[in-house]
C-alpha cells in the first residue's frame, strides 16, 4: 500500500505542477498585465514602475523559475484585489466557507441518493421506478444555475422562507441543497443501476435460495457489493462539486466563499490570486482522487488482499 | 405400506418464460415425487427444463420466468398455491429444504468471508449468537472435510479452490439440517477426481443425515453411482421415472435408451461417437403430439397426434412405481429380439 | 434392428421446428463470431425498438422538432435575435393578454422571446454538435492509436490523458475564456479542450479488448496493413458506445455551455444561446421570470430528451438489456391481465350472487 500511496503522490504532484504551469502560462499570454491592474489613466512612468514591482518587466524564464521557486514556499504573490493581501492567505482564507458548502451538499446528496437509488432497483418497470428515474433525470438535466435560481427564488422571495448571504449555517442550508440536487440526480442513476445488477446476480439467487431475509439480502449482500463502485462515482462527483459547482452556486446565493472570489479573480485579471486558488484546488482534487482510490482499496477485499 | 413418506410432490408443474421472442414453455407437465430419504436423478439435456424446475421447487422462479401452473408440495402443504404458500415457503427454504448450486464461483459472495455468509444461516434461521453460530460453522466445515476450518472461516470465495468452495456451499446447504437437498448439478463445473470426492461426500452425509436428495445432472455416469430413482425429462415433461436399477437396464422410453445408448463406454471400442440425431424442439410452439416423435425411432403415427400421459408400464413386479410417457413403452419390455 | 434407438432419423420436412432451430442457432453464431454482424442484427431492429419504447419515441420526436426549428432559425424566425428597441420592451406573452405579435413577448431590451429561442436553440446545438465532433475526433483518433501501438505510446498518452482528467474542468476553462476573449470560437475550443479525454479512454478500452479477438489476429497474419485493421474491423465494434457517449457528452456540454454564458464568460451580446437565456440576474429574475424560465425550461427539456434517447440507444444495442426491459414490462403485462381476470371472476361471481 505504501509504494502505491508513493506513486501516487508523485502522480499528484505532477498534475498539480501540469496545472499551474498551465496557468501560468494563460495567464501570460494576455499581454501587459498591468494594463489590468492600473486605470486607464495612469501615466506611463506608473506603468513602468509596476511593472518592475511585479516582476514583469524580466524574462519569460526568469519569471517562471521566480514562480516556481514561489508557489513550492506557497508565495504567489500578493493580491492586487485584495490591497496587496498575501494571495494565499487570502485564499486560504475563503477556502472553509466552501468546503461547508460542498460538505453539506455532498452529505444531502449521499444521504438521499443511496436509498432513493435502492428502492428504484428493488422494484424495476414499476411506476415508483418510473417515477424516480424521471425525478433523477430532471435533476441531473437543469442547469446547475438555473435549479439554484428557482430554488432561490421560490424560498426567499415567494415565500420569504430563509435568508441569504454570509451568515450562520441556517443560510447553508438551501444552498446545500441546491448543489445536491444534480449529484443525487446522477447518484440516484448509478445506484440504482449498480444495485440491479447486483440483484440479478447467482450469489443474490443463492442468498435466497439459503433463506436469508429479504430486506438482508438487498441491504446487506446486494449494497456492498454495488457499494464499490459508488464509492468512486461519488468521489467524482465531490469533484466536481469542489472545482466547479461552487463557483455556480456561490454566485446565486451570495456565499462568500472560493468560488465566488475566482469568478471575481478572473474577471478581474488578478493573476496572482489566479495562480493561488488553482494551485489550491488542483491540490484538493488530487488528494481526493488518491483518497478515492485508497478507499477502493480498502473496501474491496479482491483488491485488498492481492 | 412403506415406512417412508413422500416429502416432497411436484404436482403437473408448469413454468413459462416470458422472452421477447415469445412465451417458451419451459416446463410443461411435470409431476414427481420424492421420499423422505431417498435420493431421485433429475436427468435431461441442456434446455430440458430441469433447473427450471429446481429452481421452481425453491421458489427462487424470477422474470421473466413464471409459474403458470401446477403445485409443489412439502409434507402436504403447498409452496406455490394459495395465500400461505409464500409463507411456508419462507419458513421451508434453506432450512427444512436447501439447494446447492452448479458454479460454486458466483454463488457466493465475493466480499464476505466464508464464515460470514454461514454464521448468517444460523443466525436466522436458529437465532444463534456469533460464538455458537461460528461453532456450527466450524464443526459443519469439518464434517464436509475442509481441512483447518478455523483459518478457511476467515478466507474469502476467491482464496479457495473450486472444489472447496463447492464443499463450502453443501455445508452451507446442510446447516440446519435439511431433509431436501436440491442438488443443481453440483459437480458439472469441476474436476472430474474433485467430482468423485464431493459425490463422495453428497453419499456420506445423506447416508448419516438421512437426507433425500434430488439431483439434478445432465451425466449419467453420475447418476447411476448415486441416486435410488431417476426421473427423465425432455423438452420439458418428465418422460420416465423409474427405480435407477431398471432404467439402466431397461429404458421404457425411447429417449431414454437414446440418451443410455449415447453415452461413451470404455468397454466397447467404437468407431464413431453415437448420439440422437436432431435436436430439441422449440418450446415456444411444441408440437401437438410427443416432443421427441421427429426424434424418435419408433415412432408411430399416434405419436405424432396425441400426448403420451405419463403411464405405469406395463408388465412390471407390484410396486415398482415405474412410469413413462410413450404409447410404446410396452413394447420395450417384451423380452428382447 | 428395427429396436435398434440409435439408428439417425431425418428431420419430417424442412419446416419443422428444427430447421427454424437451426436457422437461429446459425445466425446467433455467426453474430457471435464477428462483431460486424451483431450491429447489423442490433440495427435492423432499431427502428421497430423506437416505437416500442414510448419515452424513447417521444424523446426522439421532440429532438428532431428542436433540430428542424435550430436549422430553419433564420427563415421561420419571427424576429431576428436583437430586434427590437425600448419601445417593444416587456410586452406580456400571448397567456397574458399579449398579442400574436410576440407570442412569449418581449425582454427587457425589447427582443422578441420566441425568436430567440429559436436562434438559441441553435446556437446551442451547434456549439454541442461542434464541440462533440471535434472533442470526439480527437479523443477517438488518440484513443485508436494508443490502443493500437500498446507500450510507450500508450503510456505517455494515458498519462496525458489522466493528468487533463485531473485539471478542475470549470475552473481552467474560465481562465482561459478570460485570457483568449470570450467568442464561439474560443468557447467551442475551450470546451472540446476539456472534453476529449473521455472519448479517448473509452477508444482504447474498446481497441484493447477488440485486440484480444483473434479475428484480428488473423487479419494480421493475411497481411493487412495496421492502419486497415484498425478502421475495418476495430472501429464497428465501437459504434454502439462511442453513441452512446456521444449523445451524453453532447448534454453535457450544452449544460457546460450554459454555466459559462451564466457566469459572464460564455457567449457575449449579440450572440445569445439558450443558456445565455437563462441566465438572468437576479433581479431581473425576480421581476420577470419567465424571460428566464421559459428558455431554462426548453434547455432542460432539451438534455433530458437527450438522455431518454441515449437510454434507449444502450437498450437498443445490447440484446441483454432488451430482454430485461421486456421481462419486467411483460411482468407489468401479465399481471395486469391477472388482475383483470381477477376482476371478471369478481364480478361474474357477483353477478351470479345476485341473480341466484
Amino acid at each position: 500500500m505504501g509504494r502505491y500511496l508513493g506513486q501516487r503522490l508523485f502522480q499528484g504532484i505532477i498534475v498539480v505542477f501540469g496545472v499551474t504551469v498551465l496557468v501560468f502560462v494563460i495567464t501570460r499570454l494576455v499581454g501587459d498585465p498591468v494594463n489590468f491592474i492600473l486605470p486607464l489613466s495612469a501615466s506611463e512612468e506608473q506603468r513602468v514602475r509596476l511593472r518592475a514591482d511585479l516582476g514583469f518587466d524580466e524574462s519569460i524564464l526568469r519569471q517562471f523559475i521566480d514562480f516556481i521557486a514561489g508557489a513550492i514556499r506557497l508565495d504567489f504573490g500578493d493580491s492586487t484585489l485584495f490591497r496587496n493581501q498575501d494571495a494565499f492567505d487570502t485564499v486560504m482564507n475563503f477556502l472553509p466557507k466552501t468546503l461547508q458548502l460542498v460538505a453539506g451538499g455532498m452529505a444531502i446528496a449521499l444521504v438521499v441518493s443511496i436509498p432513493l437509488g435502492a428502492l428504484a432497483a428493488t422494484r424495476p418497470g414499476t411506476m415508483l421506478d418510473k417515477v424516480l428515474i424521471t425525478v433523477s433525470l430532471a435533476g441531473l438535466a437543469t442547469p446547475q444555475f438555473f435549479l439554484a435560481q428557482l430554488l432561490l427564488f421560490f424560498t426567499s422571495v415567494r415565500f420569504q422562507i430563509v435568508q441569504f448571504g454570509d451568515g450562520p449555517w441556517t443560510h447553508l442550508i438551501v444552498p446545500s441543497i441546491a448543489m445536491a440536487l444534480p449529484a443525487i440526480g446522477r447518484l440516484t442513476m448509478v445506484v440504482r443501476s449498480a444495485m440491479i445488477d447486483e440483484l440479478n446476480s447467482q450469489y443474490v439467487k443463492a442468498a435466497k435460495a439459503k433463506g436469508v431475509a429479504r430486506r438482508r439480502v438487498v441491504l446487506v449482500h446486494a449494497w456492498r457489493n454495488a457499494s464499490i463502485p459508488f464509492v468512486t462515482l461519488f468521489g467524482w462527483e465531490t469533484i466536481r462539486a469542489l472545482a466547479g459547482f461552487t463557483l455556480v452556486i456561490e454566485a446565486v446565493f451570495d456565499w462568500p466563499g472560493l468560488g465566488d472570489l475566482a469568478i471575481t479573480a478572473i474577471k478581474e485579471r488578478d493573476f496572482f490570486l489566479i495562480q493561488a486558488i488553482v494551485f489550491v484546488v488542483a491540490i484538493m482534487v488530487v488528494v481526493i482522487n488518491i483518497g478515492i482510490d485508497v478507499v477502493y482499496k480498502l473496501i474491496d477485499p479482491r483488491v485488498k488482499l492481492s | 405400506m412403506t415406512s417412508t413418506e413422500n416429502v416432497l410432490e411436484v404436482d403437473h408443474l408448469q413454468v413459462d418464460f416470458l422472452t421477447r421472442r415469445g412465451v417458451v414453455h419451459a416446463v410443461r407437465d411435470v409431476s414427481f415425487m420424492i421420499a423422505s430419504g431417498e435420493t431421485v436423478g433429475l436427468v435431461g439435456e441442456s434446455g430440458s427444463g430441469k433447473s427450471v424446475t429446481a429452481q421452481a421447487i425453491m421458489g427462487l422462479t424470477e422474470l421473466p420466468g413464471r409459474i403458470v401452473g401446477g403445485d409443489v408440495r412439502w409434507k402436504g402443504e403447498s409452496l406455490v398455491v394459495g395465500k400461505a404458500a409464500a409463507r411456508t415457503m419462507d419458513r421451508v427454504r434453506g432450512r427444512e429444504i436447501a439447494m446447492v448450486f452448479q458454479d460454486p464461483m458466483t454463488s457466493l459472495n465475493p466480499v464476505f468471508t466464508i464464515g460470514s455468509q454461514m454464521a448468517e444461516i444460523f443466525r436466522r434461521h436458529q437465532k444463534l449468537d456469533r460464538r455458537q453460530a461460528r461453532e456450527r460453522s466450524l464443526d459443519l466445515l469439518d464434517l464436509v472435510g475442509i481441512a483447518n476450518p478455523a483459518a478457511r472461516f476467515k478466507q474469502h470465495p476467491f482464496e479457495m479452490s473450486g472444489g472447496m468452495r463447492q464443499r463450502v456451499l453443501i455445508a452451507m446447504a446442510l446447516a440446519c439440517e435439511p431433509e431436501l437437498l436440491v442438488a443443481d448439478e453440483p459437480t458439472t463445473a469441476l474436476d472430474v477426481t474433485i467430482q468423485a470426492q464431493i459425490l463422495e461426500l453428497l453419499a456420506e452425509l445423506q447416508q448419516s443425515m438421512k437426507l433425500a436428495v434430488l439431483f439434478i445432472t445432465h451425466d449419467l455416469g453420475v447418476v447411476a453411482g448415486i441416486c435410488d430413482r431417476v426421473a427423465v425429462m425432455y423438452a420439458g415433461k418428465i418422460v420416465e421415472d423409474a427405480s435407477a436399477h431398471d432404467l439402466y437396464a431397461k429404458p421404457a422410453h425411447p429417449y431414454s435408451a437414446g440418451l443410455l445408448g449415447s453415452t461413451p463406454r470404455l468397454d466397447v471400442r467404437a468407431e464413431r461417437l453415437i448420439s440422437i440425431a436432431g435436436s430439441p424442439p422449440d418450446l415456444r410452439m411444441p408440437p401437438v403430439g410427443c416432443a421427441y416423435a421427429e426424434r424418435c425411432p419408433s415412432v408411430i403415427d399416434r405419436c405424432l397426434t396425441e400426448q403420451p400421459a405419463l403411464r405405469a408400464v406395463p408388465g412390471q413386479p407390484e410396486g415398482s412405481r415405474r412410469v413413462a410417457a410413450c404409447f410404446r413403452a410396452a413394447d420395450f419390455h417384451t423380452p428382447a429380439s | 434392428m428395427t429396436n435398434d434407438p440409435t439408428s439417425s432419423w431425418t428431420p419430417v420436412d424442412a419446416n419443422t421446428s428444427t430447421q427454424h432451430e437451426r436457422d437461429d442457432a446459425t445466425h446467433a453464431e455467426q453474430a457471435q463470431e464477428g462483431r460486424p454482424y451483431e450491429v447489423r442484427i442490433a440495427t435492423k431492429g432499431l427502428f421497430g425498438e423506437l416505437i416500442s419504447d414510448r419515452t424513447g419515441f417521444i424523446a426522439a420526436v421532440f429532438l428532431v422538432v428542436v433540430l428542424v426549428i435550430a436549422f430553419a432559425a433564420p427563415w421561420i424566425a419571427p424576429y431576428g435575435p436583437v430586434e427590437g428597441n425600448p419601445s417593444t420592451a416587456r410586452i406580456s406573452p400571448i397567456w397574458d393578454g399579449g398579442t400574436w405579435a410576440h407570442v412569449f413577448g418581449t425582454d427587457a431590451q425589447g427582443y422578441d422571446v420566441l425568436s430567440r429561442l429559436m436562434w438559441g436553440s441553435r446556437t446551442t446545438l451547434l456549439i454541442g454538435v461542434v464541440v462533440v465532433l471535434v472533442a470526439g475526433i480527437f479523443g477517438v483518433v488518440v484513443g485508436l492509436i494508443s490502443g493500437y501501438r500498446g507500450g510507450r505510446t500508450d503510456r505517455w498518452l494515458m498519462r496525458w490523458v489522466d493528468m487533463q482528467v485531473a485539471f478542475p474542468g470549470l475552473l481552467i476553462a474560465l481562465i482561459m475564456i478570460a485570457v483568449i476573449g470570450a467568442s464561439i470560437k474560443s468557447l467551442i475550443f475551450v470546451l472540446a479542450f476539456n472534453a476529449w479525454m473521455v472519448f479517448a479512454r473509452m477508444t482504447r478500452g474498446v481497441v484493447l479488448s477488440a485486440k484480444e479477438n483473434p479475428y484480428v489476429e488473423a487479419a494480421e497474419i493475411v497481411g493487412c496493413r495496421p492502419r486497415r485493421v484498425m478502421f475495418l474491423h476495430i472501429l464497428p465494434n465501437l459504434t454502439s458506445s462511442l453513441a452512446t457517449l456521444a449523445v451524453l457528452e453532447f448534454a453535457r456540454i450544452i449544460l457546460a455551455e450554459a454555466t459559462l454564458s451564466f457566469l459572464g464568460l460564455g457567449l457575449q451580446f449579440p450572440d445569445v444561446s439558450l443558456g445565455l437565456m437563462a441566465s438572468a440576474g437576479r433581479e431581473a429574475f425576480f421581476s420577470l421570470p419567465r424571460l428566464a424560465v421559459i428558455p431554462g425550461v426548453f434547455l432542460t427539456l432539451i438534455v433530458l430528451a437527450v438522455n431518454f434517447l441515449s437510454s434507449w440507444l444502450r437498450v437498443a444495442t445490447d440484446p441483454v438489456e432488451r430482454e430485461k426491459r421486456h421481462a419486467t414490462s411483460a411482468k407489468g403485462i401479465t399481471d395486469k391481465d391477472a388482475a383483470k381476470r381477477a376482476r371478471q371472476a369478481k364480478r361474474a361471481a357477483r353477478l351470479n350472487e345476485a341473480t341466484s
